[in-house]
């Protein structure tokens, strides 16, 4: 491995600090808000341990875990076989996936809902009213996102021989998709996963539009409606968690994955 | 070959927009005669007596509310005592946030499902716009509304109101008297005006207060529009949108509201007083109305006799909302003294502008408030 | 038989084309068709206003809010993404820092606004904290409630959507090649510019793409910060479509979402002239 010249390392470790500042700065003000007690300005526990006490907010939490492993999933399973038939057989097709993947960023959500209002009375027919039946559209919105990172990951590699190396020595299509390409593009799913979960955990606008009030950020700007500190507190709780959640299922995924290693 | 797949793929694309472009077949709950009974009832005699609606309503369950934040007008207490009251009925309050249009929208996008709103509460121009969407219904109390307060037929009829203020935190500001003294160098950075007048009625009435204060009329919004373009070239007027967490931070230590609003946060900030300026006293009432398509008619029903009933007026009255009833329930005696007593003092005649009013104001808002605030 | 084979690519693509036909088609045409009209009727009343001086601006300072925030993220995020990926792969470091870009990527809203309120507002804490011991005023006019403050604020989701997205194609880059490169003589510079660069730049102006379309069409944050004068594109539309004073400008709404795609659609035309132009250059 090459070694970084000493001067490189200063560089890195500034750099370390100056994006440490200027991301943690403004979460640190938010724990400053949600700590202190609104008439005395004294420091106080009170916002967090509501939060913690609150018993629709667990059950929204499982509620919005399953949401975003459903999302992952449909997500996957649609996306990541038509990217790669896109790169190997219809090389034509690609622009066009690319726009119709950025499309859902470009429409604003209050539009996306005015016409996707009769889908979803079809979805809630044929479904019920339950919360799970977001996954739809959720795995529209986080297409622009996951796209991207799957496009880099297959940017990198050339899918193209791979594919080709494979099929030669007789693998199937499944084959080549599953244990020869996808191996290869780990970071990419990764990625694509870790902005899925962030969104569904995340997301407000589609659940309070589309009435669904048993998500968990539904339930933390509810609860949070009536009690700023409450609110702001369930804001950082939320961005933890999910840190958390992520830092999770990054432990548990591949431990040697790493392909830079020689 | 080939092409038959691709005309089968064709006629498939087609056929499922086609479907989703259509809306599904409605859940008809007309299994239960006495739900479609209940949404052509005009009166709860129609349902024979208030049993008869409780039994109704309790039968469906139910009840869709929206845009209800709980401490607008104190309707987080209201809906716990609904709850108290009548258990078997789950009620549901979605989107709190939400403004008078979204409601609309809300029944609109979500028409035919079990989840569109059953009641509306909006402000004057959006329910006036919308009465084609609203049942006819009359509430026990109905006599004891004035004449100008509701719809002769019982489309819509007022519910609570309250006057435009100024609320400020007299830890951080010294004391506001009137609109003048916003203008001094102790709040520079400090005033904030709850949303956009050009999208938010709340907002709209604060500059026709500005108005009013400073020369103009409910047809002259001119002066008020002046006011805040003073406001902000001496750098007092911060164009962020105040909720309780800029408020209780110290971010927006003065904020131009309706006086419940302001009221809600003294109850959890101490130090925040409200006034409302003399002879500029702008007045706004809020719409009740039962939607036409509600998912849960007699729950509706049910639900807006609770509101106009003497514990629902006085727990508005409890969030510092004057109650439409307020009137009638002080010569009966049955209104909350002390909250009504506690109520800001206001002196000069209150005004409320007419939609034609409203209009030409919007008008000269759209065209110029952007450039006296930019 | 070769028709067939013709055919049959394309239809490995159904499944994803229906998916979208049923869920994003529906939403896209109401998008179009309400342009084109007005009271129910075909009109081009709306799609005129859109070229009005008013909604020219409001456009124009759409696009360079979110070029300079896409331009800014992409540049630090990038760098950003640089320094892990020269980190192993089960480093601390790493793990901690994609996980908060996956997160900090889809941070946004009235939270965002709050915490950058808090901050750098009038009553801020920094604001507060550079006063007492540096006696600067960093609040000034209150630029933060204006663009250049929507400008930095939006970098903060920026930046963590560029490592997201970016990251997997710097993973990529074998650390073989820079040492193949090294032994044949290449500078760093050399390296960067005809190994590395070729390599990364379409992922790179991909990446740029996706962040100009989140920063254009973001407006919750923006909604809080600037809630006075609709200074851009979204938020213009949120205040057609529930605006309670001005009643009735829901087509308007629609032709101001068709604007959107379009423009999106034309950086992304230009995006694709610029990949061809750059994959024929690097050849």
């Amino acid at each position: 491995m090459i070694r970084e010249s000493g001067r490189f390392r200063v560089v890195r470790y500034v750099a370390y600090v100056v994006f440490g500042l200027f991301f943690l700065l403004p979460l640190y003000s938010m724990l400053d808000f949600s700590t202190r007690d609104v008439a005395t300005g004294a420091r106080t526990g009170k916002a967090w341990a509501a939060l913690v006490q609150d018993e629709v907010l667990r059950a929204s939490i499982v509620t919005s875990i399953l949401l975003a492993v459903l999302t992952t999933v449909l997500m996957l399973a649609l996306l990541v076989p038509t990217m790669i038939w896109v790169r190997l057989r219809v090389p034509q097709a690609s622009r066009l996936i690319e726009f119709l993947c950025l499309l859902p960023l470009t429409i604003p959500p209050l539009v996306i809902v005015v016409g996707i209002s009769n889908v979803y009375a079809w979805v809630s027919y044929l479904f019920g009213n339950s919360a799970y039946t977001l996954t739809f559209v959720y795995v529209v919105l986080v297409l622009p996102y996951s796209y991207r990172a799957i496009d880099s990951a297959l940017s990198s590699i050339n899918v193209v021989t791979l594919a080709e190396a494979a099929r030669s020595l007789g693998a199937g299509w499944s084959t080549v998709i599953l244990r020869v390409i996808l191996p290869n593009i780990t970071s990419g799913v990764t990625n694509a996963t870790f902005v899925t979960v962030a969104l569904v955990l995340g997301e407000y606008t589609f659940t309070s539009l589309l009435n669904f009030p048993q998500t968990m950020p539904y339930v933390i700007a509810a609860i949070g409606k009536s009690d700023a500190p409450v609110s702001v507190a369930a804001a950082l709780g939320s961005l933890i968690f999910a840190t958390l959640l992520l830092l999770l299922f990054s432990l548990l995924g591949r431990r040697n994955r790493s392909a830079k290693e020689a | 070959m080939a092409r038959r797949i691709l005309r089968v793929s064709i006629v498939a694309a087609v056929s499922v927009t086609a479907l989703a472009a259509c809306a599904p077949p409605s859940k008809d709950s007309g299994s239960s005669g006495s739900s479609a009974d209940a949404a052509t009832a005009t009166s709860a005699d129609d349902l024979g007596g208030m049993d008869g609606l409780v039994k109704a309503a309790e039968k469906e369950g139910a009840l869709n509310v929206i845009a209800l934040p709980p401490d607008w007008a104190n309707y987080g207490n209201i809906i716990k005592a609904f709850q108290a009251k009548y258990p078997k009925i789950k009620l549901t309050s979605a989107q709190p946030a939400a403004a008078s249009q979204d409601e609309i929208n809300a029944a609109k996008s979500l028409k035919g499902t079990d989840r569109a709103p059953d009641v509306f509460d909006l402000g004057q121009s959006v329910a006036l716009a919308n009465t084609a969407m609203f049942a006819k219904y009359q509430v026990a109390t109905w006599d004891d509304v004035s004449a100008d307060f509701k719809d002769a037929d019982g489309a819509w009829v007022n519910d609570y109101g309250g006057y435009m203020s100024i609320g400020y935190d007299s830890k951080k500001v010294p004391e506001v008297t009137g609109l003048d003294s916003l203008m001094g160098s102790e709040f520079k950075g400090k005033v904030a005006l709850n949303g956009n007048p050009t999208e938010a009625g709340a907002a709209f009435s604060g500059v026709m207060m500005a108005a009013l204060g400073n020369g103009g009329s409910a047809d002259d919004i001119g002066p008020g529009v002046d006011y805040f373009g003073k406001l902000k070239k001496a750098g007092n007027f911060v164009p962020v949108d105040p909720d309780p967490a800029t408020i209780e931070s110290g971010q927006t230590p003065v904020v131009i509201d309706w006086d419940y609003l302001n009221a809600a946060e003294t109850a959890k900030l101490p130090s925040w007083k409200v006034v409302v300026p003399d002879d500029a006293v702008v007045a706004g009432y809020y719409y009740q109305a039962i939607s036409k398509d509600a998912p849960h008619p007699a729950a509706a029903r049910l639900w807006q006799e609770f509101l106009y009933s003497d514990a629902g007026q006085n727990l508005w009255l409890g969030g510092g909302a004057r109650p439409v009833r307020a009137d009638a329930m002080v010569k009966a005696g049955t209104i909350d003294q002390s909250a009504y007593d506690a109520l800001p003092p206001v002196n000069g005649a209150s005004v409320t502008p007419t939609i034609p009013q409203t209009e030409k104001a919007a008008t000269y808002l759209s065209a110029n408030w952007a450039k006296a605030i930019g | 038989m070769s028709k067939l084979s013709k055919a049959a690519p394309w239809a490995g693509l159904l499944p994803f084309m229906i998916y979208l036909v049923v869920f994003l088609l529906a939403p896209t045409i109401t998008v179009v068709v309400g342009a084109f009209q007005e009271d129910g009727r075909f009109s081009l009343v709306n799609v005129n206003e859109l070229f009005s001086s008013t909604l020219l601006t409001v456009l124009w300072k759409s696009v360079l809010l979110s070029g300079v925030s896409a331009i800014v993220g992409a540049v630090l995020g990038a760098f950003l993404s640089y320094l892990i990926v020269t980190r192993p792969a089960t480093s601390v470091v790493r793990r901690v820092v994609t996980a908060a870009a996956g997160v900090l990527a889809q941070f946004g809203g009235l939270s965002l606004a709050f915490a950058f309120i808090a901050t750098l507002g009038f009553s801020g804490i920094v604001t507060k904290a550079v006063s007492s011991s540096l006696g600067l005023d960093i609040y000034g006019n209150g630029w933060i409630y204006a663009l250049p403050g929507l400008t930095l604020v939006y970098t903060y989701f920026q930046i963590p959507l560029m490592v997201i997205v970016f990251l997997p194609a710097l993973d990529g880059v074998r650390p073989q090649w820079r040492e193949a490169a090294v032994s044949l003589g290449a500078s760093t510079w050399q390296y960067w510019r005809q190994v590395a660069a070729p390599l990364l730049t379409p992922a790179f102006l991909g990446a740029l793409l996706l962040l100009f379309a989140n920063a254009f069409a973001a407006y919750a944050t923006a909604a809080i910060l600037v809630s006075q004068g609709q200074p851009i594109t979204p938020l213009f539309i949120r205040a057609a479509l529930n605006s309670e004073v001005m009643l009735g400008r829901q087509n308007l709404a629609f032709a101001l979402a068709f604007e959107m795609v379009i423009v999106v659609s034309i950086v992304m035309a230009a995006y694709a002239l610029l990949l061809r132009r750059a994959s024929r250059w690097l050849r």
